[in-house]
């Protein structure tokens, strides 16, 4: 069985993810949560890892909520700008 | 300009008359620009017939996805003082029961910080704090959380689960619903907090089929109390009703049984209780002569929501009976299966009863492996969801 990615590399994938998209898709935390295990494949990334990585993103204020309509995960306004 | 005094005389309409009005309420506090400003937007949308609030973006507390909501004035340059208007919600305590002294650090808080204006409570339950600004939202969050308050759900997460009165004050309370809306909202912190699903996910907790706290037009889950064995009955509290005149037996309570399980001879009330369907009425019109049985648990039902995006639905039968003990083990399995399967293939902005009505109630039963039973049917064999085995059309060949 390959080595689980850690909590750490699933967030950075994700800020990079958040920060390509900016501005032009909104990604709720699903959307993250299912590229994250294609990226990294089933057997190194679940979603209980991804929980833990967008908690990460969210609790260091490299990454925010937003709502439109539903539930985002943005990067911040002073960030995006 | 906003400071002068505003006319307001399609408002002042709703002065009129001797019930409670919002109006008058918000007039006591007009001196300050914010209820100025206020009480003026809206009669201007009461003119023009046009809502003239913006709602959502990017405003929150740190490490939070949900309690706040973003609310902003569409015409800020003429209602300045409430450009930025955002609405809180705090999570409330199980059963909404409260010291007066927690209410009053509560109104101290949001005097402080905010308007000073409140909804005691929002239709999920949560005490609504209406209007603040952005950078006072921090500084609420944090007062609140040093006596004990925590903000409630909003937006794709679960919201705040409520629950009624329960056996605090109820004699029909089936279950301790105080303590399973506790277990729950603290089992579920991270659900709650952040948002992570498709849409809205409502948990409510009644202690009887009264269903005081509305569930089943309002949740994704319901948790109704109920009983399984017999109605308990006082013959003889039956018969001092009928003396008393207060209420006739035969044509109050027999003859509006939904499903006619009751008879009385003048004497003796006899209940076939394999009919009964737990409606309540009996025992709301005689709560001395009457009780639920012993044999107490819930039903889970599930699937109701208000008309936002698409039209109401009610919820229907998940779980005929299940006793409900903590750590309510059986129940927080299933409700977690739910979530797993409807986060994965819901769409944006669809409710959990719409995710069904869309992949078909005997899809979802097997994906999240709970077996289909005669219950979760209105009126068999008109159910476009369930299909029956080939071995039963052979019987009926």
């Amino acid at each position: 069985m390959a080595d689980p990615v850690s909590v750490e590399e699933v967030a950075a994938a994700m800020f990079d993810l958040v920060k390509s998209t900016y501005g032009k898709k909104n990604l709720k935390a699903m959307d993250l949560t299912k590229a994250m295990i294609e990226q990294f494949g089933e057997d190194r990334c679940d979603k209980q890892l991804c929980k833990q990585a967008i908690r990460q993103l969210i609790d260091s204020g490299k990454c925010t909520y937003s709502y439109v309509g539903g539930s985002y995960i943005t990067l911040p306004p002073e960030a995006g700008s | 300009m906003s400071e002068k005094k505003r006319e307001t005389p399609l408002l002042d309409e709703l002065e009129k008359g001797p019930w409670p009005s919002f109006v008058r309420e918000l007039k006591k506090s007009a001196d300050t620009p914010v209820i100025q400003d206020l009480l003026g937007q809206l009669e201007r949308s009461y003119e023009e017939h046009l809502g003239h609030w913006k709602h959502g973006g990017i405003v929150g507390v740190m490490g939070y996805g949900g309690g706040v909501i973003g609310r902003y004035s569409d015409l800020p340059e003429e209602f300045p003082h409430i450009a930025h208007f955002h609405t809180m919600r705090v999570n409330q305590p199980a059963g909404w029961f409260y010291t007066s002294d927690a209410l009053r650090k509560i109104c101290d808080i949001w005097e402080a910080h905010g308007s000073g204006i409140t909804n005691m409570h929002g239709s999920t339950g949560d005490i609504i704090l209406l209007g603040t600004t952005t950078d006072q939202l921090e500084p609420v969050f944090s007062k609140l959380t040093e006596i004990g308050f925590d903000l409630g759900g909003s937006g794709s997460d679960m919201r705040t689960p409520s629950a009624c009165c329960g056996p605090a004050r109820c004699e029909w309370a089936c279950y301790d619903t105080l303590a399973a809306v506790y277990d729950f909202t603290q089992s579920y912190q991270d659900e709650l907090h952040r948002p992570a699903f498709p849409y809205k996910y409502k948990l409510k907790f009644a202690g009887c089929p009264n269903d005081c706290v509305a569930s089943v037009a309002r949740a994704d889950m319901s948790f109704i109390g109920t009983w399984k064995d017999d109605i308990q009955m006082d013959a003889e509290q039956v018969r001092q009703y009928a003396a008393s005149g207060t209420v006739d037996i035969q044509k109050d309570v027999c003859e509006r049984c939904p499903t006619r399980c009751m008879s009385w001879d003048g004497t003796n009330l006899t209940i076939d209780n394999s009919e009964c369907v737990k409606c309540m009425h009996c025992i709301n019109v005689m709560p001395k002569a009457l009780r639920p049985g012993k044999e107490r648990g819930c039903t889970v039902l599930i699937g109701a929501k208000a008309p936002i995006v698409g039209g109401a639905l009610l919820s229907s039968v998940f779980v005929p009976f299940i006793e409900m003990e903590p750590p309510y083990s059986d129940l927080k399995e299933l409700l977690e299966a739910i979530w797993d399967l409807w986060s994965e293939h819901g769409k944006n902005r669809e409710r959990v009863g719409e995710f069904i009505q869309r992949v078909g109630l005997g899809n979802f039963l097997e994906q999240i492996g709970l077996e289909p039973v005669p219950e979760m049917i209105a009126h068999p064999r008109t159910n476009p969801y369930i299909f029956f085995g080939e071995e039963l059309h052979e019987k009926q060949a």
